[in-house]
């Protein structure tokens, strides 16, 4: 994947000489100490981010910490004070107001948190509207804003008035109006963190499926870790106007910073943060399959030297077969039967992308650690319910 | 001119009053008075009577001679400008003849019938009754030229009271500098009482309807501009942010997303020029401008209480029929309940009917 967005060394100060702050930054001087002698706010400082094409990459951070100006920084909502933003390796902040505008109305979209539609213009024509601004005609625009219209399904409604509508059909038109321009990327700004949990959600998954439908380049903030991890594929943190850390849900998840980046996860529910393939150990003993009725009497062994009830077979190409328990084994070797008659049937694999929430039950009540399963049928490791448990209690712990 | 001049008739009335005797002025009582008031003034006038300065009573002397400087500025400015002031009075001129003639050409009957379908569409069948019924009062009583003819005065001020108010307060609304600079002019046009204005435009207008039209439209055009200026700075700033995160130019921006925001409340400003504009067009018939002011003034001045309130009547149903018409303008049809203008009224009948064959 190529780098779409890239953002180096971008500093924004707001207020009356920003130079001074600069200079003041440059010499290492804090966010709090130059707001206590000039007045002036550092609203982002010395970001550096690199996005790749067709990634969803989540800014996180709470309030004030510069998310939002941030995101409006790669548009030029707000002119930064220094540093460079690259869209496709152009630096946008040395075009003129005339490309500026070009820029924003074919390659970048933006949605907002207060959805920002024209209270004045119907579902229709607000969809249409940046082709509007665009100068497109009004049959094709109309065409176009029907067809983003009925991916976030709300075509029915085109005639309706924003008033009109729920707050998350709303942010569905305004989500419609960014993918009527069919921008490249796309900036959601805090999109759905004033729909109430149950919209959000589905707001969450509508714009995965959109996103699998189309990849575009997303761009999204967020003050929810529950959110960032469940659709982002990269997330950035940020604290005082500072990109503390990058990386991938787990990484973030497994390697905190900093406290600040820890203190996030106190309160997140990871049984939805964690699919069975984070938690799955291999701590179990493992019976390789070699041929039909060789290996029973090994494999036997094998538990009762490790003192082990339950063994997951697997094929050489670590093929997860099932598992089996000392008592099937016994029954095998007695009446001669093949090794495949050996395998409890009533154990099922998990598939590795299960999240946890899902399976608690299941673990809970099986009498044994449950197999999870990859891609392919590839053995992954089990789930025992002290696993379980452990996991569950890591806000305790940690 | 001697037809329409409000005071070649009052003032033979108060020479016969002052020259009556004791029972006339008993039988009215304010022959007297506008006597003393006569007198008083007169005296207030002639103050060149030289007094050294005292402490005790500083301004019993001018000490700033601001009327003679006023005078010398007006005088000058008259000498010098006179084709200028008249440039300004062309376009007016013009405009208030077509709007008279266009006015007066329509038979009384169908001009009823033309205000009460308007104000139908524009504010719902009620409205359109009363404009009916209102507009036959005003011709049934003797007042329909008089009442044409304010209504053209009133209508060609508001015109140019929109014309130059709306791009005013536009620019107020983009600049701050403009409406710092802007803010106290106004301030100063508001708070002037509206017979201040008319020795200037005399002088640099002269009498009759014209310069009462310019007259009109210096009172009556703060509060579109206020409004407008208003309109536009109170557009929501997500909406702004909005329109340039899709790359809205700035004239974009004002047609696509300031005016049609800002409209309801710049037409709040129309209607407030329009009774503005309604009240100066009467106070202006003391430099000659016809109409019911004419009428109400003629009253006053040979006490003929008959005329007057003729003329009063006839201001209050067309102030009301005119606040009644534009104060629905602010709103959109939705607010009214229909989805587009075009669904409800005479034409929404006519609609509807064509649309059954």
């Amino acid at each position: 994947m190529s780098t779409k967005l890239e953002v180096k060394n971008l500093f924004k100060v707001f207020g009356p000489n920003p130079a001074k702050a600069l200079t003041l930054l440059d010499q290492g001087k804090e966010k709090d100490e130059i707001f206590a002698s000039t007045g002036m706010t550092v609203g982002v400082k010395d970001a550096n981010l690199s996005i790749r094409e067709g990634e969803i990459f989540v800014v996180m951070g709470l309030s004030g910490s510069g998310k939002s100006t941030l995101v409006r920084l790669l548009n030029r909502l707000i002119e930064p004070t220094r540093g460079e933003v690259l869209i496709d390796g152009e630096n946008i902040l040395n075009v003129s107001d005339e490309q500026l505008r070009e820029v924003r109305r074919r390659k970048i979209a933006m949605v907002f948190q207060s959805f920002a539609l024209m209270p004045h213009m119907n579902v229709l024509d607000n969809a249409a509207f940046g082709l509007e601004l665009a100068g497109v005609e009004l049959e094709e625009r109309h065409q176009k804003a029907r067809e983003a219209l009925a991916q976030v399904g709300l075509e029915p409604h085109a005639e309706s008035y924003p008033d009109e509508l729920s707050g998350g059909m709303q942010q569905r038109v305004g989500l419609a109006r960014a993918l009527t321009n069919d921008p490249d990327i796309l900036l959601m700004d805090e999109a759905f963190s004033a729909l109430d949990p149950l919209i959000r959600t589905e707001m969450q998954d509508e714009l995965v499926r959109l996103q699998s439908e189309h990849q575009r380049t997303v761009v999204f903030i967020s003050h929810d870790l529950d959110e960032a991890m469940r659709i982002g594929d990269r997330i950035a943190i940020m604290q005082g106007g500072e990109v503390v850390q990058v990386g991938t849900p787990d990484e973030i998840l497994h390697k905190p910073a900093n406290e600040y980046v820890s203190s996030f996860f106190k309160g997140v529910d990871v049984a939805n943060v964690f699919a069975a393939k984070d938690i799955a150990r291999r701590s179990q003993v493992t019976i390789i399959k070699k041929d039909a009725n060789e290996g029973l009497r090994t494999g036997l062994q094998l538990l009762r030297e490790n003192d082990r009830d339950y063994g997951y077979v697997v094929e050489k190409n670590n093929h997860f077969l099932g598992v089996v328990s000392t008592d099937s084994l016994h029954e095998v070797i007695q009446k001669k039967e093949r090794f495949e008659n050996a395998l409890l049937k009533d154990i099922e694999a998990i598939p590795g992308e299960t999240p946890i929430s899902e399976i608690l039950g299941t673990v809970a009540q099986a009498r044994c650690p449950l197999p999870v399963v990859g891609s392919e049928g590839k053995y992954l490791g089990a789930i025992s319910r002290a696993r379980l448990l452990e996991t569950l209690d890591r806000e305790g712990t940690e | 001119m001697t037809a329409s001049n409000p005071w070649a008739t009052p003032e033979s009335t108060e020479s016969d009053t002052a020259n009556s005797t004791v029972d006339t002025q008993a039988s009215d009582p304010w022959g007297g008075a506008a006597d003393a008031d006569a007198g008083s003034f007169m005296s207030a006038g002639n103050m060149d009577t030289d007094t050294p300065f005292s402490l005790a009573d500083p301004f019993a002397d001018t000490l700033i001679p601001l009327q003679d400087w006023v005078e010398t500025f007006v005088s000058w400015v008259v000498g010098n400008f006179r084709p200028f002031f008249s440039l300004i009075k062309a376009p007016i001129d013009a405009t208030l003849q077509a709007v008279d003639v266009a006015f007066n050409a329509v038979p009384p009957l169908m001009m009823v019938a033309l205000l009460g379908l308007l104000a139908w569409q524009l504010s719902g069948r009620k409205v359109g009754i009363w404009t009916v019924v209102g507009m036959f009062v005003l011709g049934a009583v003797g007042a329909w030229e008089e009442s044409m003819t304010t209504l053209s005065l009133v209508v060609t001020s508001v015109l140019f009271c929109m014309v130059i108010g709306i791009p005013t307060g536009i620019g107020m609304a983009r600049s701050d500098r403009a409406a710092r600079i802007m803010r106290p002019v106004l301030d100063t046009m508001q708070t002037t009482p509206a017979f201040v204005y008319l020795v200037p435009v005399v002088m640099l207008f002269g009498i009759g309807n014209v310069p009462g039209v310019v007259v009109t439209i210096i009172f009556a055009v703060p509060p579109v501009i206020r409004l407008t200026n208003l309109g536009i700075r109170q557009v929501p700033e997500d909406l702004i942010e909005a329109a340039n995160s899709f790359g809205a130019d700035s004239k974009q921006m004002l047609f696509k997303v300031q005016l049609p925001l800002a409209m309801p409340t710049i037409m709040a400003g129309v209607n407030q020029t329009l009774m503005l504009g309604l009240s100066m067009v009467v106070i202006a018939s003391m430099i000659s401008v016809g109409g019911l002011g004419l009428m109400v003034l003629r009253g006053i001045g040979r006490l003929d209480i008959g005329l007057a309130t003729v003329g009063g009547i006839g201001i209050v149903i067309l102030a009301i029929i005119l606040d009644r018409m534009t104060q629905s303008l602010g709103q959109d049809a939705r607010e009214r309940g229909t989805r587009h203008w075009y669904q409800t009224g005479p034409v929404g009948l006519i609609l509807k009917l064509t649309k059954k064959q």
